[in-house]
């Protein structure tokens, strides 16, 4: 192991890193934590410029209790759930077969399509953004979650294609040979033999594509407008805007806006690091 | 990755199987492919397209497009405007500082590779800052650095130094962007390089020790070439995240303050084509095209090393 | 957010509303949808968009109104998107160069008819002139505001200053009120507009109205001497540490709290900025207000009063129907009611209207109708084309953040004018 196994070193090295690590810690999240400071102040401490004190009472409750209350928040939040459900579904269903039909099979230009998928994941976003709109706009989707949906399924099938096809391609291939040599049709291969091994790799690929897609800011701002369809990323700046200079309830929105893909973080964690660290790139 | 041959299996077969095989991929392709054609490929294609028109972006109620076509001028235009070489500039620091994620994610790796109680909190707590939305990223960022209340200004004022308006200064506004994307990048980085030594071989890690490699040493010359394959995706997608930053620049300061002093190509290509005083779709459309030029290099280069590694295996 | 409002019975209700030459046309029976977008959506704006539909509502009770309100700041990049994919039976947007773009691509309907046959080249006619592109005139205004120095009376009064009438009382005053350790004026320029509206004051009052109207209008270098003229009362101002630093990181309403707790004097704003100053704590007797002071006495003074609009957007289906809610919102009833102090706040656009006796509102009207010959701007970023506007708003604030990089900035602003208009 590399470093040394703490347990092998020193006695003073051993109490020091017990300290250092609650201390980098803390200085590591502190701009977070003085969101959340800021989030159970009173909007009084702000005009008194009581900005690092003691709150003057405790609102947490009040301010968070406001987010969902005087605000398009929990629209905006509900949004998120219904572009990020879909498309995540969306996305994992259509990379299964794109990966499964590039890992399995060989066929003249396999090696080809795999690299267009490949090359259209890292191509940068904004080369798509005047004709995405404007197909958007064509289809009477603009400013609907279904026209977020489709586009963003069509964009992560790059990168979720490149994960599955690698993974699919680690699989023994013995198995498959073997339902050949027993006449199953492809479509049963694919269904009976390959989707079930596939389980661990859809399940890291789901939780990677919720946090991608639920933190998405860029497309929300190109394809949406209203609160009717704006996902909580671009809504914040909606809710910024009408409570201008409150940090106490700007703070609060934040934080909540935050949460439920730190949550599926921590919920998903092992799937979620898996999925990181085998497909490789975002 | 194995390349298991199969002409036994297809010679072998049936017609009937074989002209199965053959179709079969098409089909499960059909839906990815037509997908990402309609929302990926072809978008490429108008872009370059559109490149060549001087477009506001709105057609007439018939339907009809008001663009006008004229050639190269929009690329002659970047050419001496020099918003585009501010953010061409930017995207360049972007890129060699957003790095720093790299040796700061692998420092922080080291730091918590470790078996400690409440070793795994300390973990993911670390790594958090990367699930949160470049959204919110920006906005904690802003507060932090706001030049009557900021945190930063505090810290500086126990130091007797400051106060600092960091992001109303064009000189520290984009470096001040960067620290605030280094932040969750280095936290995926470290999380990538914590996998990594996971997979470190603890025999050589040994048999190093007995020939007396330690600290440093040891990093560079055992550690660090086993840790290869980390490397290699933590540059890949710290690469990709330095060229596609937006989200924060279009939080913390909307690109100003100035003229353009924090933009990069992908700021600024939004901002001349789609923000509230954008109306040049053509010329927009003209900067995300040098912008994926300047990424196709990159590309080439990640498909080149795949495909060495397809055909190599 | 989205509020509907399917109108009940209030027929009774209707009727007594129902009064005036204006409601001629809304008399015949309206039904179907009316699809209203709007950008009022700060909450007394707000407020008042939902009464005015409310009440149009009770006039047509077969009329089913579908009300959109949309942030206003998110609507400025949004109208062009739905103007094309789904456009409402009436919108809302800002008089001038701002909604040319929209008037050439055909998206906006050609009204002259209905202000002719309304009544409105009468009623509306000081507006006209700002409503007309070409031969046609696209859309109506509802209501529009003045701009101008808003003080806070107590520190005047505590430094024992009066309101400045001449460039050199100006000065005088800041002095002043510098040397009691305060700014003289707030600023938040992160969104660029509120340095507009310094230029645009400074600009009139050292060139005069046409000078700037020529100016924007992309006829004069940027770099002629007369434009510099303009920068150097403006640098005198910003070299004496006159205004609040670090301005380039706020927006306009983050700059408020400095003036409310007394670190700043004075603010150079549009009416709006009345309600949130009363909402932070502000009395009438804090608040005071003067016209920007003259700096030539040879020149004219000229203001600036943003007009806010309607719109009939090509695609409109019920188009009967937004004709009527266009001449209910500009009738001299509707005017007096929804620029009153528990409204707008602002000033209404029917000549035949009454002025709410508001301290701020008479005194805006006031000085537009007696005090300022010179001629009445929209603002700068409605007068300038939208792609000029842009770069010249940076302009300013890069050169009040350091004053020093005004050679550069006018050459950048000159390279501008030369590629954009």
């Amino acid at each position: 192991m590399f470093p040394t196994p703490i347990a092998k070193t020193s006695r003073t090295w051993q109490l020091t890193y017990q300290t250092l690590l609650p201390v980098a810690m803390v200085l590591w999240l502190l701009p977070l934590l003085a969101v959340m400071w800021f989030s159970i102040k009173p909007g009084a401490d702000f005009t008194t410029g009581n900005y690092w004190g003691l709150p003057s009472s405790f609102e947490g409750f009040a301010n968070y209790f406001l987010v969902f209350t005087g605000s398009d928040m929990p629209r905006y939040l509900w949004n998120s759930v219904m572009i990020t459900v879909p498309t995540v579904a969306g996305a994992v269903a259509l990379s299964c077969m794109t990966g499964f039909a590039l890992g399995v099979y060989r066929f003249k230009g396999n090696l080809l399509i795999f690299f267009m998928f490949v090359a259209g994941n890292f191509v940068p976003f904004q080369i798509l953004m005047v004709p995405v709109r404007d197909l958007t706009l064509d289809m009477g989707l603009y400013d609907t979650r279904i026209g977020l949906v489709l586009f963003h399924i069509a964009f992560q099938t790059g990168f979720c294609t490149l994960f599955m096809r690698n993974f699919i391609r680690a699989l023994p291939r013995e198995l498959i040979e073997a339902a050949r040599v027993e006449g199953v049709s492809e479509w049963r291969i694919f269904w009976y033999v390959v989707l079930p091994l596939m389980r661990p790799a859809i399940a890291a690929l789901a939780v990677l594509i919720f946090t991608f897609i639920w933190n998405d800011y860029f497309w929300a701002v190109v394809l949406t407008q209203s609160p009717e369809s704006q996902p909580v990323t671009a809504g914040i700046t909606s809710f910024n805007a009408q409570y201008r200079a409150m940090y106490h309830l700007m703070s609060a929105g934040s934080i909540v806006a935050a949460i439920p893909p730190v949550a599926m973080f921590f919920a998903m964690q092992k799937h979620f690091i898996a999925g990181l660290t085998l497909g490789a790139v975002k | 990755m194995t390349m298991t041959a199969m002409p036994e299996t297809e010679i072998a077969a049936p017609p009937r199987r074989f002209r199965q095989q053959a179709i079969a991929p098409w089909l499960f392709l059909l839906p990815g492919l037509l997908f990402f054609s309609v929302y990926v490929i072809v978008p490429i294609i108008q872009s370059f397209q559109i490149s060549f028109y001087d477009w506001n972006g709105l057609d007439r109620p018939d339907g009809t497009s008001t663009a006008v076509y004229v050639g190269l001028e929009n690329y002659r235009d970047l050419w001496d405007d020099p918003d585009f070489w501010t953010s061409l500039r930017n995207n360049a620091i972007w890129l060699v500082l957003y790095l720093l994620a790299i040796p700061g994610g692998l420092f922080i790796a080291l730091f918590l590779n470790q078996t400690v109680t409440g070793i795994r909190l300390y973990k993911s707590l670390f790594f958090f800052p990367f699930v949160i939305s470049q959204v919110v990223v920006g906005l904690v960022f802003t507060w932090f650095y706001d030049p009557t209340f900021g945190m930063i200004n505090e810290l500086l004022g126990l130091v007797g130094l400051g106060p600092v308006n960091i992001l109303g200064d064009t000189r520290y506004a984009t470096y001040g962007i960067i620290a605030a994307g280094l932040w969750p990048q280095t936290a995926y980085c470290m999380i990538l390089y914590l996998t990594g030594l996971n997979a470190v071989d603890p025999e050589q890690i040994e048999a190093a020790r007995l020939d007396g490699a330690k600290g440093p040493k040891m990093l560079w010359y055992v550690v660090l070439p086993q840790l290869r394959p980390a490397t290699f995706i933590a540059f890949v997608v710290t690469v990709i995240g330095a060229l596609r930053s937006f989200d924060l620049i279009s939080i913390m300061t909307d690109g100003g303050p100035g003229f353009y002093s924090t933009s990069v190509l992908a700021f600024y290509m939004w901002d001349v084509a789609l923000s509230e005083f954008g109306f040049r779709m053509g010329y927009g459309s003209a900067i995300a095209v040098i912008l994926f030029l300047i990424m196709l290099i990159y590309i080439a280069g990640f498909l080149w090393k795949m495909y060495r590694d397809e055909k190599g295996v | 957010m989205r509020s509907i409002f399917t109108t009940g019975a209030a027929a009774l209700a209707a009727a007594t509303i129902l009064s005036g030459s204006a409601f001629a046309e809304s008399h015949a029976a309206l039904s179907g949808d009316l699809v209203i977008f709007s950008d009022m959506s700060n909450p007394a704006p707000r407020a008042v968009m939902e009464g005015m539909v409310e009440r149009f509502g009770e006039m047509h009770p077969d009329l089913n109104i579908e009300l959109t309100i949309i942030d206003r700041e998110a609507y400025k990049t949004q109208i062009r998107n739905f103007l094309q994919a789904n456009p409402p039976d009436v919108a809302n947007w800002y008089a001038g160069n701002r909604m040319l773009p929209y008037v050439e691509a055909g998206l906006f309907t050609d009204i002259s008819d209905l202000w002719e046959e309304g009544g409105l080249t009468e009623t509306l006619a000081s507006t006209q002139a700002s409503m007309t592109i070409g031969d046609g005139i696209y859309g109506v205004p509802y209501t529009y505001y003045q701009w101008g120095v808003y003080y806070r009376e107590d520190i005047f009064e505590e430094l024992g200053l009066e309101a400045p009438e001449t460039w050199d009382e100006e000065i005088a005053n800041c002095q002043a009120i510098i040397d009691s350790g305060r700014f003289c004026y707030t600023i938040g320029t992160k969104f660029l507009w509120t340095a507009g509206g310094w230029f645009d004051y400074l600009n009139m009052r050292t060139n005069g109205y046409d000078f700037h109207m020529a100016l924007t209008n992309g006829e004069i270098p940027w770099t002629d001497d007369r434009v510099r003229a303009t920068f150097a009362n403006w640098q005198q101002l910003i070299d004496m540490g006159a205004f609040l630093e670090n301005h380039q990181t706020y927006s306009w309403q983050e700059a408020l709290p400095f003036m409310v707790n007394g670190e700043a004097a004075a603010y150079l704003m549009g009416n709006f900025a009345v309600a949130p100053m009363r909402e932070a704590g502000l009395t009438d007797d804090q608040i005071g207000f003067y016209q920007f002071p003259q700096i030539d006495p040879s020149i004219e003074m000229a203001e600036d009063a943003p007009t806010d609009t309607f719109h009939i957007p090509s695609g409109a289906n019920n188009v009967e129907a937004a004709r009527a809610f266009l001449l209910f919102v500009t009738s001299a009833e509707n005017q007096t009611l929804i620029n009153g102090g528990d409204g707008l706040g602002q000033l209404p656009v029917n000549s035949q209207s009454s002025v709410d006796d508001d301290e701020f509102l008479s005194a805006g009207f006031e000085m537009l109708s007696q005090n300022s010959p010179g001629g009445i701007a929209q603002f700068f970023d409605r007068d300038a084309p939208a792609e000029m506007a842009q770069v010249a708003m940076q302009g300013f604030q890069t050169f009040m953040v350091d004053p020093s990089s005004l050679d550069s900035v006018l050459d950048r602003l000159e390279q501008a004018r030369q590629r954009f208009y």
